[in-house]
């Protein structure tokens, strides 16, 4: 059995709805638990005071801001090469919950700026390119909702996608050497150890994998809705035609 | 192509062309920002690179809804797409001929309005490298968004929205290049960066703009 | 050197309209096409000429031998009569433009702007770019829209001229072009079947 058989609508239909209650279910409780103990069972931090725990929130939405965008241009790229239309359709259900998530990052940040950096918005190049990634969204889904055709919005956006994600790479980049900025480096990494103690790490890694199930969750949720959508539309031609 | 490129111009001088338009456009932001900003030397010098881009950039975009949306509308674009010439040389061609019209002149007028924003002396060869450097990058960019957008009622708002984020490396490069340049500090890295936008986005865009051309007309 | 059709199935916005259409051009031969409004004639000349993909099947052309003309006829108003032609005229490398000014009694407004053109002006320009494309098989999709009889007979000598050079065409009309060796095809029993084909998404999604 290929993996493709789930680009099927019909597969993906059944397949989604037995799997969704099982994703949402472990999504609420691992964000509950992860939310919980870093707010309530960790000590505040002795420079930044209990301001320090919006990290729960800032970085896994900042990381799944990226990381939505990475998913969308994995689909669309699967959409123009093998033309699985759930795969068009889940990048389209992609792009408002990325948008949403890279907004939470940038609000937090700003919330926890203004007290340690004493600003609410700085020209830094982190927060800078996290804008344009924003800016890139807004584009991405006026584009979608602009063209009637879905299959065609569904070829141009993901054209869009592709090129968008070579000026986004390449903008970040240039942001970086535009400007030196306040944000202090990665805090989580692979290889040099983490920059975060120990204390907050587990509750944060928690809250990552929260948000990456809360992500998959909502895609899900929303991918079944365009299909339901486009499969309305479908039936409306067929009965447009028939009369 | 030739007769492509020659049509193309031909259009933008005639009457109704919008041939100007841009320069004048150019020339308001020049004006306009002192006015917003108050006329103190030391500021206007400071911000008059970026200032001197971000008008460029707006005056290149005025122009940009059109360059496919006409063939489009009167069906030169179907007839275009049948003929011997490769829709992605076609693609090319008109960023070209795009950039003939706007870019090019807005290079040319720059020193004048340089002066108007007291640009510091050094920095004026530096501004025409820039704009000749950076400009063509602004046209094939926006080809690319007004590829995508042209079977499109209202698409050059939709255009904006789509290309002006793709602009922000071209800016920062090319107003980069300008201040260096103008306080005589090195300006080799954003040359060459420019350098490269500018080749890349002629080299690879026209691609996906014909691509996005196919996508529309059928 | 022939046009082949075979078992072609065109879509408009997703949503098949004709299926299983079967026919063949040779050289020297019109096929005039019949059906009424939104059967898809638009759509099966557009599929023929290139500009779509066909949703099932296949045409069969040579290379670089079509020449499609529609109900724009992609006149630029600002420029002359000569310079839009010439420009077509350069684009397909067939160089002068006078022979097709000429066929279409275009001679005397050469001078004259396209926005000062009439209607059935305009639509004898834009056929007069046929001639200039130098391509063998024509797609015209209702070209007499807006001509008068006078204009219609010198279309149709136009077109006679270039079946008997071993041209061909394929058009799709209401009205009689004059042209009774022209055979025609009734595009009426090709109407794709309501559970037939449907565009690739529609069926996976209903």
């Amino acid at each position: 059995m290929s993996i493709w058989e789930y680009a099927n609508p019909k597969k993906f239909m059944q397949t989604s709805a037995w799997v969704l209650p099982w994703i949402t279910g472990l999504a609420v409780a691992t964000l509950l638990a992860g939310l919980f103990w870093g707010f309530f069972l960790t000590p505040d931090d002795y420079k930044q005071g209990s301001t320090v725990k919006i990290i729960y929130l800032h970085v896994p939405s900042a990381m799944m801001g990226i990381g939505a965008w990475f998913m969308m241009l994995a689909a669309s790229l699967i959409w123009l090469i093998r033309r699985h239309h759930v795969s068009a359709l889940a990048a389209k259900a992609a792009a408002p919950v990325g948008t949403t998530f890279t907004l939470i990052g940038l609000v937090t940040g700003a919330i926890w700026g203004e007290p340690m950096w004493g600003t609410w918005w700085a020209w830094d190049p982190r927060l800078t390119s996290f804008l344009i990634l924003f800016l890139f969204y807004l584009g991405y889904m006026a584009l979608w909702g602009a063209i009637e055709d879905a299959d065609t919005a569904a070829d141009l956006t993901s054209v869009l996608c592709l090129v968008g994600s070579v000026f986004a790479f390449l903008s970040r980049y240039a942001v970086y050497f535009w400007t030196q900025g306040l944000h202090q480096a990665q805090s989580l990494g692979v290889v040099g150890g983490d920059r975060v103690s120990n204390v907050y790490a587990a509750p944060l890694l928690l809250c990552i994998a929260g948000f990456i199930l809360l992500f998959v969750t909502l895609v899900l949720l929303r991918t079944r809705t365009e299909i339901r959508a486009r499969r309305i539309s479908a039936l409306l031609a067929r009965e447009r035609r028939a009369a | 192509m030739i007769a492509l490129l020659l049509r193309d111009l031909r259009l933008a001088t005639r009457a109704g062309g919008g041939f100007g338009l841009g320069l004048a456009f150019f020339l308001m932001v020049a004006v306009l920002v002192p006015l917003g900003v108050g006329p103190e030397a030391a500021t206007l010098s400071r911000i008059a690179p970026g200032i001197l881009w971000v008008g460029a950039l707006l005056a290149c975009l005025l122009s940009l809804d059109r360059l496919f949306a006409l063939d489009f509308e009167d069906g030169s674009l179907d007839l275009l797409a049948t003929a011997p010439i490769p829709l992605e040389g076609m693609v090319a061609v008109k960023g070209l001929a795009h950039w003939l019209v706007t870019g090019l002149p807005l290079t040319a007028i720059s020193p004048v309005l340089g002066l108007l924003m007291h640009l510091a002396p050094a920095g004026y060869p530096w501004l025409v490298l820039a704009l000749a450097l950076g400009t063509p990058a602004l046209s094939m960019i926006g080809a690319f968004g007004a590829a995508l957008t042209v079977g499109l009622k209202r698409g050059g708002l939709l255009m904006s929205l789509l290309v002006l984020p793709m602009y922000v490396p071209t800016l920062i490069f090319g107003a980069d290049l300008v201040t260096r340049g103008a306080q005589g500090q090195a300006t080799t890295t954003p040359l060459l960066f420019l350098a490269a936008v500018t080749l890349g986005s002629a080299a690879v865009l026209p691609f996906a703009a014909a691509q996005a051309l196919r996508m529309n007309l059928r | 050197m022939n046009l082949q059709v075979v078992d072609l199935a065109v879509a408009r916005g997703g949503v098949a309209v004709l299926a299983a259409v079967n026919f063949r051009l040779d050289a020297g031969r019109a096929l005039i096409l019949r059906g009424p409004n939104g059967l898809g004639k638009t759509t099966l000349l557009r599929t023929v000429a290139g500009l779509q993909p066909p949703l099932a099947g296949e045409v069969r052309v040579p290379e670089d031998q079509m020449a499609y003309a529609a109900h724009a006829d992609g006149l630029k108003s600002t420029l002359t009569v000569a310079e839009n032609l010439g420009f077509w005229a350069s684009v397909f490398g067939t160089g002068s433009a006078e022979a097709a000014l000429a066929a279409m009694n275009l001679t005397g407004l050469r001078d004259r702007r396209a926005a000062d053109l009439s209607a059935g002006q305009k639509r004898r320009l834009g056929l007069a770019r046929l001639l200039v494309t130098g391509r063998r098989f024509w797609c015209l999709d209702e070209p007499t829209v807006s001509l008068d009889t006078a204009s219609v007979a010198l279309f149709a000598g136009v077109l006679r001229a270039h079946l008997a050079e071993g041209g061909a065409a394929l058009i799709a009309t209401h009205i009689d072009l004059g042209l009774p060796e022209a055979a025609l095809l009734d595009l009426t029993p090709f109407r794709a079947p309501l559970s037939g084909p449907a565009g690739a998404f529609d069926e996976a999604f209903s």
